[in-house]
């Protein structure tokens, strides 16, 4: 999802058995629905996961900013501006919450900077996707937060406190995000001929990405067991995938729009909807820094970041100055 | 990419919402000092009304206790029921208590 790919130790999911007393109590309060704090034991594994799959989360908020980011200053209105304002600030604000339960298991917010600026971590795929036309808000606020929020609602019951309350914080956020993106739908696929065109194909290119969020089939991913076992991942991604839809058809044909899956339909037996997988060489592709946009998002990110250097600097060497001439006139 | 300098401090974040109750610790931040930390405290925490004050102190000063203390810690007051209400019966006649 936010964090598509984590590779774990790969070393299987130990049984009880087989853990010394240490760790078997650390996974027995992990059984028992019990909160795993900062400065409790945890296992190597443990912390590098979380370090991997949080950093990773906080990197898809920050560069998850540019695609939106971009209509500010064209919004239709002056309404619709100041929310999507309101949207985007949230995402910082969804970063700034994660890095700081990142922060809690010993990185610094540094080393995960320079690790995204350098490319060396990743971010979510579905941000290295334009967004060409006022309908692309609608459709990312609708599918890409809407994916989002399935992801994100399970992991508030994750083991690791910080990340399970970050998780909450968010959470309460999200619909806002989903519901304008969805009202903007509604306004588009209402409006005339050219509107509701706009509608349907920013749902046509969005579509595939949205699913890919949920990151590869579960045959694919085989370092599931372990995040499972440690409750930093609750549900598995086709699981996930197949919720998405279910929940996502009806607000289509509710818009009047087409899902683009000539395979999409109800399946009886299954109580779900069939459909296609998206193009998983293109989800690979993009993961390995060769999507539209990926070059970029990480040079708008390191221009950020160079950019801001003297204000961080700056305001630094203030801080140190108004310091010593406290201690002076003290 | 530029480094130069360290990055700024960790400031822990303490809250108090509309209804009167205790500062609660709602998350940190970087910030170059207790001032802006405050400043952005209030965009980061605050977005949708959550407080009425904050309180950011530095995380560096922060004290805490180790959760291997846990038993030395807290064990003492396990055998010490009757500081519980629902340790005395108080017959149903007396009313309310
Ligand atoms: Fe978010
Ligand atoms: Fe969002
Ligand atoms: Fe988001």
């Amino acid at each position: 999802m936010y964090a598509q790919m984590i590779k774990s130790t790969g070393e299987g999911v130990k049984s009880l058995d087989e853990m010394d007393p240490q760790e078997r109590a650390f996974q027995e309060r992990i059984n028992a629905g019990g909160k795993i704090e900062p400065k409790d034991w945890m296992p190597d594994g443990y912390r590098k996961n979380l370090i991997r799959q949080i950093g990773q989360h906080a990197h898809s908020e920050i560069v998850g900013q540019l695609p939106e980011g971009n209509w500010i200053t064209r919004a239709p209105t002056l309404e619709r501006k100041a929310i999507l304002l309101a949207k985007v600030q949230d995402e910082a604000g969804h970063g700034l919450y994660l890095y700081c339960a990142a922060e809690t298991l010993g990185v610094t917010r540094d080393q995960l900077t320079r690790d995204l600026l350098s490319g060396k971590m990743k971010y979510s795929s579905i941000f290295n996707y334009p967004t060409l036309t006022w309908a692309d808000m609608g459709a990312v606020g609708w599918l890409v937060d809407g994916a989002a929020i399935m992801n994100q609602v399970p992991l508030q019951r994750t083991s690791y406190g910080p990340y399970a309350r970050a998780m909450v914080r968010i959470c309460k956020e999200e619909s806002f995000h989903q519901r304008q993106g969805y009202d903007i739908m509604m306004k588009m696929a209402k409006g005339t001929e050219a509107q509701k065109k706009m509608a349907q194909d920013a749902l046509n290119r969005f579509w595939g990405p949205a699913l890919m969020m949920f990151g590869p089939s579960d045959e694919n991913s085989v370092h599931s067991a372990q995040s499972m076992a440690w409750k930093i991942k609750m549900n598995s991604n086709d699981e996930l995938r197949q919720k998405f839809v279910d929940e996502c058809v009806p607000q289509a044909e509710y818009l009047g729009l087409t899902v683009p899956d000539p395979e999409l339909k109800w399946n009886e037996e299954r109580g779900h909807y069939d459909f296609t997988q998206p193009d998983w060489d293109e989800f690979f592709d993009v993961l390995r820094g060769n999507g539209p946009c990926n070059t970029e998002r990480l040079e708008a990110r390191n221009k950020a970041w160079d950019d801001g250097a003297w204000v961080r600097d700056g305001l630094m060497a203030h801080a140190a100055k108004k310091r010593a001439a406290k201690l002076a006139a003290e | 990419m530029t480094n130069a300098t360290q990055e700024w401090p960790l400031f822990e974040i303490f809250i108090r919402g509309q209804h009167g109750l205790s500062h609660r610790h709602v998350g940190s931040l970087h910030a170059p000092d207790a001032e802006m930390a405050i400043k952005n405290a209030r965009d980061v925490y605050t977005r949708r009304n959550e407080g009425v004050s904050i309180w950011v102190v530095q995380a560096s000063d922060i004290a805490a206790s180790s959760p291997e203390e846990k038993g030395s810690l807290y064990e003492p007051a396990n055998d010490k029921v009757y500081r519980h209400p629902t340790f005395f019966d108080i017959p149903d006649e007396v009313g309310a208590m």
